[in-house]
């Protein structure tokens, strides 16, 4: 009886340090909440946008190039 | 298009780091927390930089070589364009170490390095902007960059790991690649540095086809 006792403390005592091992605060609420994906959509438009008129920029170039 | 095909390519590479980058599963650590996702949008700089800076110096020894004006011009906007990704390098470094390490210029070595570095590329330019005989400039800025680049390497890479640094990978520290065990990230990590890469070679060329034009119009 006190063994089982024993070894059950220990293994609770395994759990609360297993818990902060990964007790690391990571930004699960906002995953939960799925505003996350508001951030992942606004910084897709925006690198988007730049790369469209990176390859614009490029176009225009072309024609000057052509014109010279 | 098929000529643009690496172009494309960058972008998808750096499109799809920004998506991933903020939704794959990351290691969690204590102290670093999600910020660890910075490691797919701040390392990639200096990777691109690094890229950069050595197209200057070969088209630097091409121009020695040959005398072509064009190389030339590549090494100028080679440099232009890495000073670039070296400043925004620098400045998302201290955003993030202000958060991990708890203030933006903690006096770690390799932050003192890379500053140094670009203050070394700043020079450079600064020494084109001096001379005005455009064979002498283009012989005597080659010459720069030849001996720049290797001090540039020497402080990035060599420097801070024979010194206590806060950076994976130096001063004892382990790197990267031995504590995030997960290698779920070098699946966004290596995609990023790639096309980032890309993003820069494709800028250098731009500025490269402006600057000919330009050129051309003043020998006119």
């Amino acid at each position: 009886m006190k063994k089982t006792a024993l070894s059950f403390i220990l293994m609770l005592s395994a759990v609360s340090l297993f818990a902060q091992e990964n007790g690391v605060e990571m930004a699960d609420k906002l995953r939960a909440s799925g505003k996350i994906y508001v951030v992942v959509a606004v910084m897709l438009l925006l690198f988007t946008a730049f790369i469209l008129y990176l390859f614009s920029i490029d176009k225009r170039l072309k024609k000057v190039e052509k014109g010279n | 298009m098929s000529k643009n095909w690496w172009k494309v390519l960058a972008s998808v590479f750096v499109l799809y780091s920004v998506v991933a980058g903020l939704l794959f599963k990351v290691p969690t650590l204590p102290i670093l927390h999600e910020s660890i996702r910075n490691l797919y949008y701040h390392v990639p700089m200096w990777f691109a930089m690094v890229v950069i800076y050595s197209v200057a110096v070969y088209y630097s020894i091409r121009y020695l070589q040959t005398g072509d004006e064009n190389h030339d011009l590549v090494a100028v906007e080679a440099v232009n364009t890495g000073l670039v990704f070296g400043l925004v390098g620098l400045a998302s470094g201290m955003v993030w170490a202000n958060y991990t390490w708890g203030a933006p210029w903690p006096n770690d070595p390799k932050l003192n390095s890379a500053a140094i570095a670009t203050l070394l590329y700043f020079a450079y330019t600064v020494l084109r902007s001096s001379l005005d005989e455009e064979q002498k400039r283009a012989k005597i800025a080659a010459i720069y960059n030849i001996f720049a680049y290797p001090i540039m390497v020497v402080l990035l890479f060599v420097l801070p790991r024979l010194t206590d640094s806060l950076h994976p990978g130096n001063g004892g520290n382990p790197g990267f690649g031995a504590y995030d065990l997960d290698s779920n990230m070098r699946f966004v990590f290596y995609p990023a540095v790639l096309g980032w890469i890309g993003i820069a070679v494709w800028i250098v060329n731009i500025r490269y086809r402006i600057r000919k034009i330009e050129n051309k119009r003043n020998q006119i």
